[in-house]
């Protein structure tokens, strides 16, 4: 962060263990074919191919960000991002990427790792229940960890159409923002789960695709290899 | 006429084809303008007590009333205007300070109106309000710096105090005494249908409202007055006053006219005593002393109530915040220089003070750069005057508003700014039977529910534009906000762009 921030000429782009991160600005198949990913091996792989909206596409804004041992791929445009990063801002992070995805790779560090949330209770701090849907919980010890949780982390709320997966060491989550504003699809074959915004993604990886299905807005996909259960 | 002689601001204009001589004017006006002359038969008007207050015109069967502004002037200049002409001359007569009632209305800047506020287009789409869930509920108080757990590995859920608000607004500190009990009333029930809090004011609160003590922040400043242990139970959060925008660094002064009945009895002093705030808290001469007082008030009440520092926006606000972060409080609240009063001299209020826009801009950052901004709320008030303002307050950093002119307008109030008087026509600014009885506290409620449940469809309209569907994604989102005609100085205080950046 201090070099990002501080010193002239030089980024890092990528800061994790046992993790590649291979950005290019071009077709997502002559990526492939420049970076030679078939010489590669890895139990999570995620891509992601970018049309870029907002900002002049480069190779350094591509997907996915290999941040602080956490890697996030983001598809969406979150409009509670000054919020956000004015408020993680506050435990030293520094975002410098005027992206949406450095802020929640931030949001998503801070909770997992400095406050030691598990992947659960983060999803429902970042894509928080509504209160109505708070108050209709029959059960109370729920009811009470959702409005706590909200009520800590009101400023980590992410509000906006997003679907994001985050990697980590182990497995990744997948997560739709609460409104499902953008569209997010899992399927399974054997011991590989795929998820994709699109089926037809799912589909062109393996054709036999099995339990294809929607998770809802806000619900957590939490995939992880080294327990086998999914 | 004499040197004393000021000539009447306003003009009683009296259609005398329409005015029947019901003689409602007259009856309905406590500054005995309107007089029956017997022997033409006509209605006559003495304008020298006219403040245009607007109650005759309202009152008026037939239409024949109208008050218009004077047209007979001063020779006027830029530099020597008509009102600054005519203080000279009461301050001649009379050898006093000049007091006034209500906001600053001098042509300062007012930050909100060159704010302009975001919406989505294409990239991130609006949200219907009508359609989705929109969320306006905040809660108020200090929140833990990290989570803990039990040792079976479950989060311990507990948090200290907080206010629960439907809506970011509350009604601010009017005291009983300055308003009437029928005002405070229709205050009272309003706040707790709509799920927010009102604010007792230094005044005590009148035995009949204990039981909106859910929807209560009682309130204690210098003088002390009406504070015992019931008291601070009886809310459900206490505020400290330790300034307010329409006279910082004074105390108050509620003439002893006003010191009746129940009055009396709830401030615990006898009648006819002048009610004098003290200009300091004499127990709080430095930080460490308001510190002591917090934990005292959070003794009383054994940690189950969040305590609030109100604090005037002056010069070095983001400091005293810091300070008073720091002290135990649960939240603070910043009174700005466009605030209202129920009298002050005009000297303070028209000269002390910065507006609330650049005091919350730079709190809320100072806290942040801090790191504690989480440790308290802000709660921002000095005339928050529609849904608008409110959104822009909360993305500048605000957690909440306090609303205390807008709700008085509500309920009928029309600006005529001599509450200092006591002779209130709609019956909120005064103690007399007769006018007290004019403000009918059921209708107000209504009013002020009426009110706050627009504001609050406003505020879900901006939001869902934005693309945001819950107030706490827009607190402090200054991305959402673009200064327009500022310099950069003053975007750079508000931490916002330009319009067109």
């Amino acid at each position: 962060m201090k070099i990002n921030s501080e010193l002239q000429g030089a980024y890092v782009f990528s800061s994790g263990k046992n993790m590649g991160t291979f950005k290019a600005v071009g077709y997502p198949e002559d990526v492939g074919v420049f970076y030679k990913l078939e010489e590669y091996e890895g139990y999570c792989w995620i891509a992601h191919g970018r049309y870029p909206t907002n900002t002049p596409g480069w190779w350094g804004g591509a997907h996915p960000f290999t941040l602080l041992d956490w890697s996030i791929v983001h598809n969406g445009e979150i409009s509670s991002y000054d919020a956000n990063r004015r408020f993680i801002e506050m435990f030293g992070y520094k975002c410098t990427l005027q992206t949406d995805t450095e802020v929640i790779t931030y949001i998503m560090d801070y909770l997992l790792r400095v406050q030691g949330l598990t992947l659960d209770e983060a999803a429902s701090v970042v894509a928080a229940p509504f209160w109505s849907t708070i108050e209709d919980k029959t059960n109370l010890a729920e009811k009470e960890k959702y409005t706590f949780l909200r009520t800590l982390f009101a400023s980590l709320l992410i509000t906006g159409p997003f679907s994001i997966v985050l990697g980590f060491e182990g497995g990744l989550m997948a997560l739709n923002d609460r409104l499902k504003l953008r569209s997010m699809v899992v399927g399974e074959k054997e011991d590989k789960v795929f998820i994709a915004s699109e089926e037809a993604a799912i589909r062109t990886m393996e054709p036999d695709a099995q339990n294809i299905w929607a998770p809802a807005g806000g619900e957590p996909v939490i995939v992880k290899v080294k327990e086998g259960a999914f | 006429m004499s040197l004393e002689f000021i000539y009447p601001e306003f003009e009683v204009i009296r259609n005398t084809d329409r005015c029947i001589t019901c003689r409602i004017c007259e009856r309905q006006c406590a500054n005995e303008v309107h007089i029956l002359n017997k022997e033409k038969g006509v209605m006559v008007a003495d304008e020298t007590k006219c403040i245009n207050c607007q109650r005759c015109v309202s009152f008026c069967p037939t239409r024949a009333l109208k008050i218009v502004k004077s047209d007979c002037t001063f020779r006027e200049n830029a530099n020597w205007q008509s009102n600054t002409i005519k203080e000279i001359y009461k301050q001649a007569n009379s050898g006093g300070v000049l007091l006034s009632s209500m906001g600053n209305p001098n042509e300062l800047p007012v930050y909100l109106d060159k704010i302009l506020i975001n919406a989505s287009q294409v990239t991130n789409p609006p949200i219907d309000p009508l359609r989705e869930p929109m969320e306006t509920r905040v809660f108020l108080g200090k929140k833990p710096e990290k989570i803990e757990r039990d040792k079976n590995g479950q989060l311990k859920c507990e948090l200290p105090p907080q206010i629960e608000l439907s809506v970011p607004i509350m009604f601010s500190a009017m005291s009983y005494g300055s308003i009437s009990y029928n005002a405070h009333a229709a205050l009272a029930r309003a706040a707790t249908e709509l799920g927010i809090l009102y604010n007792t004011g230094e005044g005590g609160l009148h035995e009949d409202f204990y039981v909106y003590g859910p929807n209560t922040i009682v309130q204690v400043a210098s003088g002390r007055f009406g504070v015992h242990e019931d008291f601070l139970n009886a809310g459900a959060a206490i505020e400290i006053k330790m300034g307010q925008g329409a006279k910082p660094g004074i105390g108050g002064h509620l003439p002893g006219a006003k010191i009746v009945g129940d009055v009396s009895r709830t401030r615990m002093i006898p009648e006819g005593s002048d009610a004098i705030s003290p200009a300091p808290h004499h127990d709080i001469y430095s930080i460490e002393d308001l510190r002591q007082l917090v934990f005292s008030l959070k003794e009383a009440t054994e940690y189950k109530k969040p305590v609030i520092v109100k604090v005037a926006a002056v010069h070095n606000i983001a400091a005293i915040a810091s300070g008073i972060a720091r002290s135990g409080a649960d939240i603070i609240a910043i009174d700005g220089l466009r605030g209202g009063t129920g009298a002050a001299p005009t000297r303070i209020r028209d000269n002390v003070g910065i507006p609330i826009e650049l005091a919350l801009a730079a709190v809320d950052q100072r806290l942040r750069d801090e790191g504690i901004r989480n440790n308290v709320s802000l709660v921002v008030g000095g005339s928050i005057r529609n849904a608008a303002d409110v959104v822009k307050m909360i993305a500048l950093g605000a957690d909440a508003c306090y609303i205390a002119t807008a709700a008085l307008l509500a309920l009928g109030c029309h600006l005529c700014r001599t509450c200092q008087s006591g002779k209130c026509n709609w019956g909120i600014a005064t103690q007399r039977e007769d006018l007290v009885k004019r403000l009918n506290p059921d209708l107000g409620c209504k009013r002020l529910v009426n009110l706050i449940t627009a504001w609050q469809q406003e505020i879900k309209e901006l939001m869902g534009g934005m693309g945001i569907n819950s107030i706490e994604a827009l607190r402090g989102n200054r991305l959402m906000l673009r200064g327009i005609g500022l310099t950069n100085k003053e975007l750079e205080i508000l931490g916002i762009a330009h319009a067109g950046e």
